[in-house]
């Protein structure tokens, strides 16, 4: 065990963690970034194969790398302790390769960013069938879906660029299913042509409607194949029909990661971490940054990292510039949450046999009539499993209403070994000189 | 699957020797190879990769003998012995 102390703790090494280390390094600060993934970049720029947000990509990872930010790859934090005697923060992350991490900061900056939202369906769980980023990473693993019949099925921007790399690698899109209605994407495709910012995506939606089979207003209603996928049964508004197909990706919007933030007792709204105009969150020296405040795009998590690295160095103002391209950003990202909110017909998809909790196999008729999602883990097991809920966790909010229950350390799973340091650490914290750690 | 131009390792999968792009992970190596059942369900049923990148924990299969290893996080490696929920149990090299 390695124990260090910091001014900043950056947990999170996507767009947004990134640039709020770049920006606390730049005032000076001792800056130590942590990131669970071998390699820094986030979700989109880790992910991305062909890269249409390239140069900003490496502009940004360029900037990190000629800071002297400590950037710690391949570690999870799996335990924040908050308080002591010092006031400090103590950040207990475990290595992949063996060894924990111990780090004592007064600074710390949530930016753990978002994942993606499954929503259960008769044969969801049938192999061939994935998530949109998913596949996507699967492709840049060194998958090849060279020749396969792909469906896509979900919402938003996202399934777009997805849809483009599968067929650049060779697979044939049968249909990219887009469950918002006709009026609800042009609108918003339109809305994207009045922002400086949104351009670049704008033309992506130019490119997709040219390129790709898009259908809007449509939507997978099941998978079917014995033990592998072999079709799937769509629906839209008027009538309902079957494809077959060797993969289908399901992409239905992100969720931010707000379990490190509810952890420590920041107050969330709506899902996401809530922040002030600093990105200061309700607990003092704890910030957050990029989607895991809410669903917002890479712009956006860029621009509130940088925020929030100048507002733990110090900085007595925000930025207006930054403060302003902030403000236009979270106005598309609320017309895209409108636009592509899920509808209705989503949430009655899963039969009482459908898998709602695929750790432990527990299907929707064993769960419906619980009141809440702590009853549906300690009566049925729902959220008992490997993935501790952050699969199902979102299902079971769009199936029945429940809210997540709450958040216990380890915040990974971990070793028994990291378990044991959390422990001395968090003793060590509350009996710790002032002084220590700044 | 794999480009000859591409550097390539041996990797025993259910028993069976093949060679893999080097590089890739064990789970994108186990799909080119066809593998649909990666674990089984604790009724049995089949799973493979969901989500791709560590959160679903669908992908676990045996590696060197270590259980319960998320295939989507380990990239293959020279001699590595990788076992799927229908495979049969050997013993690592
Ligand atoms: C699956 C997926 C696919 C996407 N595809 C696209 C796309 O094609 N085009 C597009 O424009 N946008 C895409 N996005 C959206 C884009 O990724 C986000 O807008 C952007 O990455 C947000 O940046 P961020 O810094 O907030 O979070 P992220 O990029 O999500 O970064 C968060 C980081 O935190 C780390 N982390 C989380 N928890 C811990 C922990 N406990 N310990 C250590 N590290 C931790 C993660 O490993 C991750 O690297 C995608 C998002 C997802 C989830
Ligand atoms: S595919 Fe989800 S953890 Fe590997």
């Amino acid at each position: 065990m390695s124990t260090v102390a910091a001014d900043v703790v950056v947990v999170g090494a996507g767009p947004a963690g990134i640039a709020a280390a770049v920006r606390a390094t730049e005032a000076k600060r001792r800056v130590v970034v942590l990131d669970e993934a071998p390699n820094v970049g986030g979700q989109i720029w880790r992910h991305r194969s062909v890269g249409t947000l390239g140069a900003d990509a490496r502009t940004w990872i360029d900037r990190l790398s000629r800071t002297n930010a400590e950037v710690r790859r391949g570690v999870a934090v799996v335990d924040v302790i908050v308080g002591g005697e010092a006031g400090d923060i103590t950040v207990v992350a475990e290595r992949h390769l063996g060894g924990v991490d111990v780090i004592r900061t007064p600074a710390l900056i949530i930016a753990t960013g978002a994942r993606e939202r499954f929503v259960p369906f008769p044969g969801w769980t049938l192999p061939g069938v994935t998530g949109i980023g998913g596949a996507q990473a699967l492709l840049k693993q060194g998958a090849t879906f060279r020749g396969k019949r792909v469906v896509i099925a979900g919402t938003g921007p996202l399934i777009l660029p997805v849809a483009a790399s599968l067929t650049d690698a060779g697979a044939r899109v049968v249909v990219v299913a887009e469950q918002a209605p006709f009026q609800a994407v042009r609108d918003f495709a339109l809305s994207l042509l009045t922002h400086p910012e949104t351009l670049l995506q704008a033309a992506i939606y130019r490119l997709a409607f040219l390129r790709t089979p898009y259908a809007m207003g449509t939507w997978v209603t099941s998978a079917s194949g014995t033990d592998q996928l072999a079709g799937v049964a769509v629906a839209n508004a008027r009538t309902a029909w079957s494809l077959p197909c060797d993969l289908l990706c399901t992409g239905y919007g992100l969720v931010p990661n707000v379990d490190m933030a509810r952890f420590v007792g920041c107050t969330t709204a709506d899902g996401a971490v809530a922040v002030d105009e600093r990105q200061a969150t309700s607990v003092p020296g704890i910030f957050a940054a990029g989607e895991v405040t809410g669903i917002g795009g890479v712009g956006l998590a860029v621009a509130e990292g940088e925020i929030a690295g100048a507002a733990t160095a110090g900085a007595a103002r925000i930025d207006p510039s930054l403060a302003r391209r902030r403000q236009a950003l979270r106005v598309v990202a609320r017309r895209m949450e409108r636009a592509f909110a899920l509808r209705q017909e989503l949430r009655s998809l899963a039969r009482d046999d459908t898998v709602i909790c695929r750790c432990e196999d527990v299907g929707r008729a064993a769960i419906a009539s619980f009141a809440d999602s702590r009853q549906a883990k300690l009566y049925a097991r729902a959220g008992m499993g490997a993935c501790q809920g952050r699969v199902c966790g979102p299902a079971l909010e769009l199936l029945f209403g429940w809210q997540p229950g709450t958040v216990r350390s380890p915040l990974e799973p971990a070793r028994l070994s990291t378990l044991s340091t959390a422990a001395l650490a968090g003793a060590a914290s509350s009996a710790a000189d002032p002084s220590a750690g700044s | 699957m794999p480009q000859s131009s591409v550097a390539a390792v041996t990797i025993s999968a259910d028993g069976r020797s093949v060679r893999v792009p080097a590089g890739v992970t064990v789970a994108a190596a186990l799909l080119d190879l066809g593998t649909s059942a990666f674990r089984r369900s604790v009724s049995g049923e089949p799973r493979a990769p969901l989500c791709g990148m560590g959160t679903c924990y669908e992908c676990r299969v045996t590696i060197d003998g270590v259980a319960h290893r998320r295939a989507c996080l380990v990239t293959v490696a020279e001699g590595m012995h990788v076992t799927t929920a229908d495979g049969a149990e050997e013993a690592p090299a």
